[in-house]
């Protein structure tokens, strides 16, 4: 039987250094395999005790299952504690993780699009080619836009005068053409 | 470079598919040697699991970027871990030549 599929750990960045060498006059002398701490381990440890979030928090954020988090935490422990005692070198690489890429939008071309490499900084649209970019929010902006119903009509209460509604304008600042009230909203869908 | 759009048709003249795992056809367009392949997606009527097939159809034909009306749920991180980046395009009425033209536009 094949094994159980691993979800892909989401990590937000990349670590600073690829890893970590004791140091001392002794150092040397103990030469030995060096631990591979995965991203994904790094990433719990960052979430855990340098954001001090707890583990359902941290394990929301990496997009994984409260008590997969705890293993890869533990396993981060372990891993750590190892390099420490036997003074072996730590690498971070490897693990089944990916990077959280951004959004950016183009105003010319009217598209969206991410940069799954963040060691390269986007300047120009991958469509038009133009640089009128800018990072894009998607989790604080409301995508759906709100329903505009061009069918409605602003009527005069005095002489019914009708006039199409436009979007954005209250009726009540409208005043009508022929006899200069205030005009009133009607729904023509209602 | 390779870029994948989805397409309604395998004309040029079909404008692109507003979805992404059940989208038509792929088009895998060069934009160095100018060559333009059409692959029908056998994905088109899957019931579950069209997106990510679809990224391993394509990620297949080692593409760059993808072109489409809207990615999926799954398609993200997927897409992320494979380093292939997602262009977003919102206007239905685009067809593959005025996409495949921006495209050239750039160099």
């Amino acid at each position: 039987m094949s094994p159980r599929i691993k979800t892909i750990r989401k990590v937000i960045n990349p670590p600073i250094v690829k890893g970590f060498k004791p140091y001392g006059p002794d150092s040397g002398k103990f030469i030995k395999e060096p631990v591979n701490l995965l991203y994904e381990e790094y990433e719990a440890l960052r979430l855990c005790d340098y954001d001090t979030y707890n583990h359902l928090q941290a394990s929301q954020i990496m997009c994984v299952s409260r008590p997969t988090f705890t293993r890869i935490y533990s396993s981060a422990r372990i891993k750590i504690a190892l390099a420490f005692v036997e003074g072996r070198q730590i690498v971070i690489e490897g693990g089944k993780i990916y990077f959280d890429s951004d959004w950016y939008a183009c105003s010319k071309c009217n598209c969206f699009f991410n940069n799954p490499e963040k060691d390269k900084e986007i300047k120009a649209c991958p469509l038009c080619g133009s640089n009128k970019i800018q990072m894009y929010d998607y989790e604080f902006t409301d995508i759906t836009e709100p329903e505009i119903n061009d069918n409605d009509l602003c009527v005069c209460p005095r002489c019914a005068n009708k006039q199409m509604h436009e979007h954005g304008k209250p009726c009540k600042d409208q005043y009508c053409i022929k006899c200069n009230t205030r005009m009133v909203r009607k729904r023509n869908n209602q | 470079m390779k870029v994948a759009i989805t397409s309604t048709g395998n004309t040029l003249k079909s404008t692109i598919d507003q979805r992404f795992g059940r989208c038509a056809y792929f088009v895998i367009y060069d934009t160095e040697t100018k060559s333009i392949e059409f692959i029908p997606n056998p994905n088109k009527d899957a019931e579950e699991g069209a997106g990510p097939a679809s990224v391993q159809l394509v990620a297949a034909k080692n593409v760059n970027k993808i072109i489409s009306g809207e990615f999926g749920m799954k398609i993200k991180s997927l897409l992320d871990s494979l380093k292939i980046q997602m262009i977003i395009l919102k206007e239905k009425e685009k067809t593959i030549t005025d996409i495949i033209n921006l495209l050239d536009h750039e160099k």
